[in-house]
C-alpha cells in the first residue's frame, strides 16, 4: 500500500519537472530549444505513464506508455529534419 | 525490498529534477541538449528499474507483466533518446545555430 503511494507521489514530482520544462517550450528563444524541451517532456511522460500504471495496477496505462516511446522518437526525428532546412 | 524501490525512485526524482534544472538555466541549445538528455535518460531508468522490481517483488501474472513492459519501455527508452538528442543537435547546427560565446567552430572547418 505504501509502495504504490510511493509511485504516486513520484509520478507527481516528474509531472512537477515536466512543467518545468514546459517554461522553457514557452520561452525558448530559437525552435530547437523548444524541440530540446518537447523531448524532454516526452522522455518524463513516458517514466510518469510507467509510474502511474504501477501504481494504480493499470497494465493499459504501461502499454500506452510503450507505444508514446516509439511514437515521440518518430516525432522528434522528423522535427529535427525540418529544422535541418534552415528554419529561423 | 522495498528500501530498494524507495532507493530508485528517490534517484530517478532527483536526477529528472536535474534534467529539469539544466534544461531552464543552460545558456544555449547545446549545453540544453547536454544536461537535459543525459539526466533525464538516467533518471528514467531509475524510475522504470522501481517499477521492474516491484511487479518480481509482486510476482504471480500481473507481477510478470509489469517487468515485461516496464523492461520493453526502458529498452524503448535507451535505444530512442540518445538518437533523438543527436538528431536534434545535428539539425540545431546545421541550422546555424552557434554555441554560446563561441570563438571557433572547427565542425563547420572541416566541411
Amino acid at each position: 500500500m505504501i509502495v504504490e503511494l510511493s509511485f504516486g507521489i513520484a509520478a507527481a514530482v516528474l509531472l512537477a519537472y515536466a512543467l518545468v520544462c514546459a517554461v522553457r517550450l514557452g520561452v525558448g528563444p530559437t525552435a530547437a530549444d523548444r524541440a530540446v524541451a518537447l523531448d524532454t517532456i516526452n522522455t518524463l511522460v513516458v517514466a510518469i505513464m510507467v509510474l502511474v500504471g504501477a501504481a494504480f495496477d493499470l497494465m493499459i496505462i504501461m502499454d500506452v506508455a510503450l507505444v508514446y516511446a516509439l511514437l515521440s522518437f518518430v516525432g522528434t526525428l522528423y522535427i529535427a529534419r525540418y529544422l535541418e532546412e534552415g528554419l529561423r | 525490498m522495498n528500501a530498494l524501490i524507495y532507493a530508485f525512485l528517490a534517484v530517478g526524482a532527483v536526477f529528472n529534477g536535474l534534467g529539469a534544472v539544466a534544461l531552464l538555466r543552460f545558456p544555449d541549445v547545446y549545453t540544453r541538449i547536454h544536461g537535459a538528455t543525459k539526466c533525464t535518460t538516467f533518471g528514467s531508468i531509475f524510475s522504470i528499474l522501481a517499477v521492474v522490481v516491484y511487479g518480481a517483488m509482486r510476482g504471480g501474472g500481473d507481477g510478470i507483466g509489469m517487468v515485461i513492459r516496464a523492461l520493453l519501455a526502458l529498452v524503448f527508452l535507451l535505444l530512442t533518446n540518445p538518437t533523438g538528442s543527436h538528431a536534434l543537435a545535428r539539425a540545431a547546427h546545421r541550422a546555424g545555430i552557434k554555441p554560446f560565446r563561441a570563438v571557433v567552430d572547427r565542425l563547420e572547418e572541416r566541411k
